[in-house]
């Protein structure tokens, strides 16, 4: 009588226009339904319906590039709610911190994970990069996806990097300032560079003055990490993903021996 | 001397660079180890007696042997990827969010003081993954260790795929078969990244003076450093002391630099061509230049750090702009 009645209420919620309209297969354990299940999907149809064996090998691929993403993912999202207390002035910005620290709710949590994901993360990609490398990966057709690679871990490490000034304490501020520094010496455009002189750089024109938005680590620079960390990074890294992701299934797939 | 150790490694921010030398160990071994495995698998293979029809390509079969046990050889190639692959990728992405949790309740993101730009901390040290480029503060001015390593190196990475012609070992773990372009990896990624960053986090004390792992840090070491340029240096064993002018040193360190990459060009050329080697005919002139130029500046970098310690030498070529 119970499961009767249950397979009546089953049968009204999936033959229903709604629930048809949103879920497009059965459940049967079909090829096509198996199928189906990635292709109408837009999250994981970022994979093909088939992969080979090998790809699937703990050993083989390490699941670096996978973790990496993930982590991405984790960081978007926590960096979204750290937004939501933080502000990129000089006055408010290491009190957000203290705010973290006493009031927000989970407030601690929610920063260490960013910091620690951001840190893994970077640690994740360089493996990813030596797996690419040690099974010849790189190697034709997918010369061009290292390339994309590498310059998503050149954004890994200018994400953390710009994301190291935000809290405003010492730590960050005297590694912002010694990694900025370097940028004086740059050959042509910094004031202590070579030839720098010569062609007129100085401190109030030359790249560190336009990275910074002045002639030292203040508010100006903090707003310009702020902009670089949330916006401009952010969104560049996306683009170079899709690209990433895109040229992987492209060049046919995790690469394996043929 | 434990307690020192204990102190640096235990602080927050240098969790995850004890954590990556782990990590990078264990994934360094498990890939050495699968590439000796699978030549020994080829090699075996290699011998074994072709099968009967002629028909099937060796490299097929090895290729089988170094991916599947023999149990699973019989099966399909292709799996679908729903449950197999999205099934991995959930429990690995649990995996890694527990481990996430598990890191982010007991241990706190380190927060110093306000920053004051009147107050600046010694040693002050970049972020812990630009450590390696910071050490190389010592042996390079800023704008070759801040502004040009770090192109080359960017550079450098991209135009692997472009400059390694060699097309085996392409989807497999394998040393024999590409040992240069391994070992060549592993030096620059291991010896002069990781253990740069280790030594940046560990032995650099105040004053970005090298202290041994366990040695106090004491912040009025003082350590006296003659450095000598090189035209000093040989002007000082040869005796000649005309070396020692600026003229002589600009001329000097021009010729120097020319030879360096001159015979690091030269040499493994003629060795090559020696040995009639078929990879410089595929590598052409343009490669072979850029794989060189790579290459050897890599080299110069150990170079340089050994020449610093040994000799206490500051620059090689030495210019009114700028000096290297």
């Amino acid at each position: 009588m119970l499961t009767e009645q249950k397979e009546k209420i089953k049968d009204i919620v999936t033959k229903s226009q709604v629930y048809k309209s949103i879920f497009r297969r059965g459940f049967g354990d079909t090829p096509r339904n198996r199928a189906l299940a990635i292709l109408g999907n837009v999250f994981l149809h970022l994979h093909p319906p088939y992969v080979m064996r090998h790809a699937l090998k703990f050993t083989h691929s390490w699941c670096m590039g996978g973790i990496t993403f993930l982590l991405f993912i984790v960081l978007c999202f926590t960096g979204v709610f750290l937004c939501f207390y933080y502000h990129p002035d000089k006055i408010n910005a290491y009190r957000d911190m203290k705010y973290f620290e006493y009031d927000v709710p989970f407030g601690v949590v929610l920063r260490n994970m960013h910091r620690w994901a951001a840190h893994l993360m970077v640690i994740t990609v360089w493996l990813h990069m030596t797996r690419v490398f040690m099974t010849g990966a790189y190697k034709p057709p997918r010369e061009f996806n290292w390339a994309v690679g590498v310059i998503l871990l050149v954004l890994t490490l200018l994400l953390s990097f710009t994301g190291y000034l935000l809290p405003d304490d010492q730590l960050g501020f005297w590694a912002v300032t010694v990694g900025t520094n370097m940028a004086r010496a740059t050959p042509l455009l910094g004031h202590e560079g070579p030839f720098g002189e010569q062609l007129g750089a100085t401190a109030y024109n030359d790249i560190r003055f336009a990275l910074l938005g002045g002639s030292v680590v203040g508010g100006n620079a903090l707003l310009r990490a702020y902009v670089w960390h949330c916006v401009a990074m952010p969104v560049t890294a996306i683009i170079f993903l899709a690209v990433h992701f895109w040229r992987t299934r492209k060049d046919g797939g995790t690469a394996g021996p043929l | 001397m434990w307690h020192n150790i204990w102190i640096i490694a235990s602080k927050p921010d240098n969790i995850p660079i004890v954590g990556m030398l782990v990590l990078v160990l264990f994934f360094g071994f498990l890939s050495f180890w699968l590439a000796f495995k699978n030549d020994r698998i080829r090699r075996a293979a290699a011998v074994r007696p072709k099968p009967e029809s002629g028909k099937a390509k060796r490299d097929a079969v090895d290729v089988i042997d170094i991916m599947y046990p023999e149990s699973e050889q019989g099966l399909p190639k292709k799996v679908s990827c729903w449950p197999h692959l999205v099934k991995l990728e959930f429990i690995c992405a649990i995996a890694v969010m527990a481990l996430l949790m598990f890191w982010s309740i007991p241990i706190d993101a380190p927060l110093e003081e306000p920053s004051d730009p009147t107050l600046t901390p010694n040693p002050s040290k970049a972020p812990w993954y630009f450590l390696g480029l910071q050490d190389m503060l010592v042996y390079f001015d800023p704008w070759i260790a801040g502004v040009l390593l770090p192109t080359f190196i960017i550079v450098g990475l991209m135009v692997i795929p472009y400059i390694d012609v060699n097309p085996k070992g392409n989807g497999y773990y394998t040393f024999a078969e590409r040992p240069f372009a391994i070992l060549t990896y592993w030096f620059g990624f291991f010896v002069l990244w990781v253990l740069e960053i280790v030594i940046g986090t560990f032995c650099r004390g105040p004053g970005w003076m090298f202290f041994w792992p366990g040695q106090e840090w004491d912040p009025h070491r003082v350590v006296a450093e003659v450095n000598i340029n090189w035209n000093e240096f040989l002007a000082n064993i040869t005796g000649v002391t005309t070396l020692k002018t600026e003229t002589a040193g600009l001329l000097l360190g021009i010729i120097t630099i020319l030879t360096y990459f001159g015979l690091g060009m030269l040499i493994p050329y003629l060795w090559l061509k020696k040995r009639s080697a078929p990879i410089i005919d595929q590598l052409g002139l343009i490669r072979y230049s850029v794989v060189g130029f790579f290459f050897w500046t890599m080299m110069a970098l150990s170079i340089k750090i050994v020449l610093r310690l040994a000799f206490s030498i500051k620059y090689i070529l030495v210019t009114p702009w700028f000096n290297i």
